[in-house]
């Protein structure tokens, strides 16, 4: 147990001496936290769009208006023709462009029926889906509204609430994702680039001529950064309570739990990295390409994995990370109990003891 | 001379695949005895090394190490050995202090006695000033001579060194090898590899491996007269060629 203890001092001088290691533990979880919550939303924000009023009469103008005033868009300018929208767009600030019809007040009075026209700017199409829905949703409360006094008959009228998450925060949806990307990041990464970092310095040698296990030195190793990786489940939960406002219903012993559970789970696919990588390069690389881009693209964390190919699917169900974001958005925003997520806590459980088993197995070919 | 034997070595094979990289080798090293294990760049020197220091199982063929098998007591062996890796075997970024403080507590040693190991260490070899600097701050040639006083904090009966002096200056080398002698006097068995025909000459023994066997193993004079010429150089050059 001493020499265990002092093993552990030994990697606590490493990385406290090592400047750009710290940066990569602290700062980057901060950094990226504030730029997923700030920065990368899917919610549309004052986005800038024209109007061509071909009638400008008390109607279009009202309805201008009311478009105006909500926080969601801005207008730019108002185009006098059908050439100049063409211009408007290419200029890149425009996003879209409402026309309204000639006479769009009498039509109303007269045919019961006067048409807009709007025009988005699909190079990004989330963005032109959002902005036309958003323009669709204030014209049909005019549309409410005028029509108040008349009885239309057969209406159906859908009232939708949204549960868990009613404002439609993306925050809400990033945190969790960025929890899990960090987490692996800096325990596979991490752990494999130091356990190779020895290999490369030779130490590694002089460690297993000691009489320390094999074993022994690799969990000499892992130890510290499972408490590094605990500070940060802990600061990103902070920043996402303070700074986002992001509510966690559930129990915080469980999230903690859980966390370790995903550390630990992410510690031992670094230490399988480690051993089928002889520098830390090869390890970086691995651990980048193997694990980064799966974890944010294959895990549900930004797209949606209902919407992949059946294939993509199967395959996430292979990726630690897709579990453990069910089970933190579980937690965080249902509220639920280990009774709704014992499956996916067991599928995670399961994965760590087939990383350590295999990696054990592999330790013990490199020494032969 | 011989009094006993604290490695012994019988038919000792390794092999990678169809590539034998150590090819029965027997020989036998004496208490207080520094043996030279010569051989040109992927001779096999590395390999045999590892077998003895049990990090590599041998493919056939026995080996004892300080009275223990090297197969069945690892541990044992582990226990009685001090290494110092071809390269370098200390942390850069720890201090002298807490590298010393470090291999200590691996080899089990208690906290005094790393103290006063520590201290008489830091002071034999005038660090006193530099002990709380990182050691990536020495020279090469400090450094080796630091991690061979490590490699021997737990009081080892033999030291193994892998090329210890690999890229260090001609005055250095020769401090070092001062230090080695010192530690053969007081009665520990040094195990060393070389490519340096000149250090081959302060050995007591010198085995001279090519192609994965012993090509010839005496003392650097009776080497020298066998073959007659003047320096271990020749005698080397000579063995090489006469395998081409």
């Amino acid at each position: 147990m001493k020499r265990f203890i002092g093993f552990i001092k030994k990697e606590y001088y490493h990385i406290v001496r090592d400047k750009r290691t710290l940066f990569i533990l602290f700062g980057m979880p901060i950094v990226q936290v504030m730029l997923f919550g700030f920065a990368i939303t899917n919610e549309i924000n004052k986005v800038e769009i024209a109007i061509l009023d071909h009638s400008k009469d008390v109607t279009t103008i009202e309805l201008s208006n009311k478009i105006a005033s909500s926080k969601y868009f801005e207008i730019k300018e108002f185009v006098a023709n059908e050439e100049s929208i063409e211009a408007a767009f290419k200029k890149g600030r425009i996003k879209a462009v409402l026309i309204f019809e000639k006479d769009f007040s009498k039509k109303m009075m007269t045919e019961k029926k006067a048409t807009v026209q709007v025009i988005s700017d699909a190079t990004d199409p989330n963005t032109a889906n959002t902005i036309s829905s958003y323009i669709g949703s204030i014209l049909l409360l005019y549309q409410q509204e005028i029509n108040k006094d008349v009885l239309i008959s057969y209406q159906i009228v859908p009232t939708t609430r949204l549960v868990y998450n009613p404002e439609l925060k993306s925050v809400f949806m990033f945190v969790p994702g960025v929890m899990t990307v960090i987490l692996m990041l800096v325990s596979a990464m991490m752990t494999s680039i130091s356990i190779t970092r020895e290999k490369e310095l030779g130490t590694m040698e002089v460690l297993l001529v000691s009489p320390l296990k094999p074993f022994q030195v690799v969990l000499g190793k892992v130890v510290p950064y499972i408490f590094l990786s605990v500070i940060n489940a802990v600061i990103i939960i902070l920043l996402s309570i303070f700074v986002f406002k992001m509510p966690v219903q559930g129990s915080f012993f469980l999230l903690g739990i859980e966390s370790i559970l995903f550390i630990v789970n992410a510690l031992s696919l670094g230490i399988l990295i480690s051993t089928i990588s002889a520098s830390q390069q090869t390890a970086m690389m691995l651990s980048l390409m193997g694990l980064m881009l799966p974890v944010i693209l294959l895990s549900g964390f930004i797209f949606p994995l209902s919407s992949m190919p059946v294939i993509l699917q199967l395959i996430s169900n292979i990726i630690p990370a897709k579990w453990f974001i069910i089970i933190i958005k579980g937690i965080m925003l249902k509220g639920v109990g280990l009774g709704y997520i014992w499956k996916e806590t067991l599928i995670l459980v399961a994965m760590t003891l087939f990383f350590i088993v295999v990696s054990i197995k592999k330790y013990k070919i490199r020494l032969e | 001379m011989k009094i006993e034997n604290v490695i012994a070595v019988k038919d000792l094979t390794k092999r990678f695949g169809a590539f034998t990289a150590v090819d029965h080798i027997s020989f036998e090293v004496g208490k207080g005895e520094i043996f030279g294990f010569l051989g040109a760049n992927g001779a096999g020197k590395t390999t045999a090394m590892k077998m003895l220091i049990g990090i590599s199982k041998p493919t056939s063929g026995e080996a004892t190490v300080a009275g223990f098998d090297v197969r069945k007591h690892t541990e044992e062996v582990k226990k009685s050995i001090g290494y110092m890796s071809q390269g370098f075997s200390l942390y850069n970024d720890l201090t002298i202090q807490d590298n010393i403080t470090f291999f200590g507590g691996i080899y089990g040693l208690k906290k005094t006695a790393i103290q006063e190991k520590s201290k008489l260490l830091i002071q034999d070899l005038g660090l006193e000033k530099m002990a709380n600097k990182l050691l990536g701050a020495l020279p090469l040639g400090w450094k080796q001579k630091v991690a061979f006083s490590v490699a021997l904090l737990h009081n080892p009966k033999i030291i193994f060194l892998d090329e210890p002096t690999g890229g260090v200056d001609p005055i250095t080398r020769r401090q070092f090898w001062e230090m080695i002698y010192r530690e053969a006097h007081k009665g520990i068995t040094v195990f060393v590899t070389t490519h340096y025909m000149d250090e081959a000459e302060y050995c007591d023994r010198v085995s001279i491996m090519v192609e994965g066997k012993i090509a010839a193993l005496d003392t650097p004079k009776n080497l020298k007269e066998h073959y007659q010429v003047d320096s271990m150089n020749q005698v080397f050059l000579k063995l090489a060629r006469n395998i081409e």
